[in-house]
């Protein structure tokens, strides 16, 4: 068996995280995918964000597969799991740590360009950040485990809508929409691996107090058309 | 659900001062471990609670997580969080991550203990 990232021991575990950085920086970009609204943005974890703080967690049994076998396909064909109606490029060399995601969406009807760094990444988990300008600031992780001697996978998501426009989005209709995405996201893993389990929802509110100090997120809003970009020299 | 491998204890080095002392590793699934240990460090007149990661052998992005959780528990207390232990890889992720804005991190216990 090899020895790597993707099968940690004790002594090269660190290689599952991400090393650090001030700001994201995009190597090759998909056909189609547009990088924009990423190139040279911070990360934002929940402590960043605007918006009440929640923890999403969607989960559903994959009997017959083990946890490394879930987050094996979960990872090799991450984008397929998704509605049609979002696209998520992933990045050309595979979930890895360090890597970038980038994701073509709508938010209201309004077309986003936005992007994840994949923060961690073992056989049974891997994690995304989000940047500035995404609907969302925070972690969303995708993990394996067994329950009973059935395996679960699960999606958590513990996060803040990123600025006051995306929190307003997200109490009229963007919350509910994001539980469906993650909703359909399951069920469709669950049945490309043959399960057809029902997917779990439990969301709870973490911080009921909104971050009004956070109020000028709102300047990277990924909605807005001349949102402020990170560019070397652009501020 | 896989069993969490870590240990945690409170103590008091100085009134309105607990150090959680963190050993064994950090993951989703320790948060019951967390949760007891914070809630025995939750107590009145504690008004700094600083985590002890001298005995952390690994941590991954769930243990992140419950760090944010533990994060908001403690600022609804208006309580100050602080950690000291760190190595420098788990350093660069606090500092990544940007946890490092919202708890402060020491070299020390001495250090932490006394800025608290």
């Amino acid at each position: 068996m090899s020895i790597g990232p993707e099968n940690p021991t004790p002594d090269n575990r660190d290689q599952n995280w991400a090393s650090n950085r001030d700001h994201l920086e995009i190597g090759q970009v998909p056909a189609g995918a547009s990088a924009s609204r990423v190139q040279g943005r911070r990360l934002t974890g929940p402590q960043q964000g605007f918006g009440q703080m929640w923890q999403k967690t969607f989960k559903v049994a994959i009997p017959g597969k083990t946890p490394q076998q879930v987050i094996g396909a979960w990872k090799a064909e991450y984008g397929r799991f998704w509605p049609e109606n979002t696209r998520f490029y992933a990045p050309v060399t595979g979930i890895k740590p360090g890597e970038i995601g980038l994701i073509k969406s709508t938010q209201g009807g309004l077309p986003l360009s936005t992007g994840v760094l994949v923060l961690y990444s073992d056989d049974v988990s891997f994690s995304y950040m989000t940047p500035e300008g995404h609907p969302f600031a925070g972690f969303i992780t995708f993990s394996a485990h067994d329950e009973n001697g059935t395996t679960m996978a699960q999606a958590q998501l513990l996060i803040r809508s990123n600025d006051p426009m995306y929190e307003a989005g997200m109490m009229l209709f963007g919350s509910r929409a994001e539980d469906k995405m993650w909703q359909h996201t399951l069920k469709s893993l669950a049945d490309y691996l043959g399960s057809s389990a029902r997917v779990e929802t439990k969301i709870v509110c973490v911080d009921k107090k909104r971050q009004w100090k956070k109020f000028g997120n709102v300047r990277y809003n990924g909605l807005l058309p001349k949102a402020r970009s990170r560019q070397k020299g652009g501020g | 659900m896989p069993e969490a491998k870590i240990a945690m204890s409170v103590r008091e080095p100085a009134p309105g001062i607990k150090v959680i002392d963190i050993n064994g590793e950090l993951t989703a699934f320790c948060e019951p471990v967390l949760t007891e240990a914070y809630g025995d460090a939750d107590q009145p007149g504690v008004r700094t609670v600083v985590l002890n990661f001298e005995g952390l052998d690994y941590m991954n992005s769930g243990g992140i997580g419950l760090l944010v959780t533990i994060l908001i528990r403690a600022q609804r207390k208006n309580q100050r969080l602080a950690a000291f232990g760190l190595t420098d890889h788990y350093r660069e992720i606090f500092s990544l991550t940007r946890l490092d804005e919202a708890i402060t991190i020491f070299d020390n216990e001495a250090a932490a203990v006394a800025s608290a």
